[in-house]
């Protein structure tokens, strides 16, 4: 692996390790890891360091919805303009293209049902390019970014084995 | 009542770390840097096929010496990773852990007044399963110097007329030690000059962070005095499911194996499907797990140089094996009061033969976050011994 993908693969699992610490792991200068987060960040390449929430286990409600979006294509732009007038909404999520039986997928954030709901029908639906919404509600979120939600197991193993 | 026990058993003496364990488990907030097993879970896919097989009911016993769609695979795979190729029919034996062949081979091979050379530090079956089987166990001290490897000169030193096999175990468990091909090379000479036989314990030959591991068997002239031990444990993450594997030359397979027939039967059934997924298809889950301990190593050597704790930098394994003479406290004193004043748990190295002693063998085989804690810890007790000096 080169030094770029190490240091991705690392902090895509955990953006808080303490640089001298990633750097000793990686058998590199400071500066190296330094130097090349910068770069990263510079090309776009690192595009935000996230928290993932489990907002169950607070008292703050929160609803997640899977869109499902049908559009027509706009001539010269094809789907990105689109998507682009979907992403702008601060409560959307994610936007994806999609291959299969829909085009956009978008994952939408609201506090209420009713939020969600009034989203869809007063702001995406109204789109001229789209042709089609099918709304999924989240239930439960078993495991988001590679991180399962339920609290890891306890380390099992003996204290001494030999 | 007559003594119902055995004389010889009875003088075997238990491991040494009983102690401990039963303090450790007494106390709360304790950090263990003891654990001999990685700390990753199986990974899926393999876990899945076990399951399949349950669901498959696939709970009868094997072939004795195991599957063959198992042999077929182990055989491809010691032949892409190490250069070595074995008639998975006639040469190669399913065994219950790694430790089953160790037995079965010392068993197989050993008379009573045949001299086994085990290098120490080292696991702790190697001297009881020699005295199983009646073989007489002569100790060879390595040294720290050599960084724990075995030289050529410490193996013609230790060899008599009565000398017939010598025990290899490396990567080494709990020194971290490697033998290079070059090293290898040098005791090989020595080897074949005295017609010697080798059990070379390879358990933890998939972790190596210098170049790539060297079997011994695959040099000239060592195949066929050479019985090969691996297994499924430390490369996979499966110690559970107790699953390793011998490769030896015929005359010396069949009878491990006859052994194994009367004693063992076959190794579990289940473990065995799940060893096909891993063997086949985790060559990718064990390079991921092997670059996960080569970070977390290099960050534990630069904790003791930090600490300024006196170690030679170890390449294989998940063990680090620290010199801590300098406190004037033997290896027991220094675990048990670190255990008592900081609740971090190593393992004295005198655990692996006297010549451990001045040594811990800490395990790296843990979280950055937990590995931290601990060494922090650590450094904390050091600091203090230092302060009261």
């Amino acid at each position: 692996m080169e030094m770029r993908e190490k240091i991705l693969t690392f902090i895509e699992k955990n953006s808080r390790v303490d640089l001298k610490d990633l750097a000793v792991m990686l058998g590199v200068e400071e500066a190296t890891v330094a130097n090349e987060l910068e770069a990263m960040e510079e090309e776009h390449i690192i595009c935000g360091y996230h928290t993932l929430v489990d907002w169950e286990k607070t008292s703050i409600e929160k609803v997640n919805a899977l869109i499902e979006v049908r559009v027509t294509p706009q001539r010269g732009r094809g789907f990105d303009s689109v998507a682009e007038r979907v992403y702008n909404y601060p409560e959307v999520n994610a936007v994806y293209l999609i291959s299969g039986g829909y085009d956009l997928l978008v994952t939408l954030e609201g506090k209420t049902l009713r939020e969600v709901a009034q989203f869809v029908s007063d702001k995406l639906s109204t789109l001229e390019s789209v042709l089609s919404t099918k709304t999924n509600f989240i239930l439960k979120k078993y495991k988001d970014h590679g991180t399962v939600i339920a609290k890891p197991q306890d380390d099992e193993r003996m204290l001494v084995s030999l | 009542m007559r003594n119902p026990l055995s004389e010889r058993i009875v003088d075997i003496p238990f491991s040494g770390i009983r102690k401990f364990f039963d303090i450790a488990a007494e106390m709360q907030d304790v950090i263990s840097l003891g654990v001999g097993e990685p700390d990753f879970d199986t990974p899926w896919h393999i876990r899945d096929e076990g399951i399949y097989s349950l669901e498959k009911g696939r709970t009868a016993y094997t072939s004795n010496a195991g599957l063959k769609e198992l042999k077929m695979e182990i055989a491809k795979y010691l032949e892409r990773r190490f250069e070595v190729s074995y008639d998975y029919d006639t040469e190669m034996m399913i065994t219950v852990g790694g430790s089953e062949a160790i037995d079965l081979a010392m068993r197989a091979m050993l008379d009573p007044g045949d001299e086994v050379l085990i290098p120490q530090p080292s696991y702790v079956s190697y001297v009881p399963c020699a005295a199983l089987a009646n073989g007489t166990p002569v100790i060879i001290n390595l040294q720290e110097e050599n960084e724990f490897r075995l030289t050529a000169e410490e193996l013609r030193n230790a060899i008599t007329s009565k000398t017939k096999l010598l025990v290899l175990p490396f990567p080494n468990n709990p020194t971290g030690a490697i033998m290079e091909r070059k090293d290898l090379e040098a005791i090989a000479e020595v080897i074949i000059e005295h017609d010697l036989f080798v059990l070379s314990d390879e358990i933890y030959g998939e972790l190596t962070y210098l170049d790539h591991h060297v079997t011994i068997a695959s040099l000239p002239g060592m195949r066929e005095r050479t019985v090969l031990i691996n297994g499924f444990s430390k490369a996979y993450a499966m110690t559970g499911w107790r699953l390793g594997y011998a490769c030896a030359p015929k005359v010396i397979l069949e009878q491990m194996l006859k052994i194994h027939q009367y004693a063992i039967m076959c190794a579990p059934t289940t473990s065995q499907y799940a060893a096909v997924e891993a063997v086949r298809n985790g060559d990718a889950d064990v390079a991921q797990m092997l670059e996960e301990y080569n970070g977390r190593r290099r960050y534990l050597i630069h904790r003791f140089r930090e600490m300024g704790l006196s170690c030679f930098e170890p390449f294989g394994a998940f063990y680090a094996f620290p010199c801590i003479k300098e406190f004037g406290m033997s290896s027991d004193e220094f675990a048990t009061r670190m255990l008592q004043e900081e609740k971090v748990v190593v393992v004295p190295g005198t655990a692996f033969g006297d010549c451990g002693e001045g040594f811990l063998r800490i395990s790296y085989a843990y979280s950055l976050e937990k590995l931290k804690e601990a060494l922090d810890r650590m450094e904390g007790f050091i600091t203090k011994i230092r302060q009261s000096k």
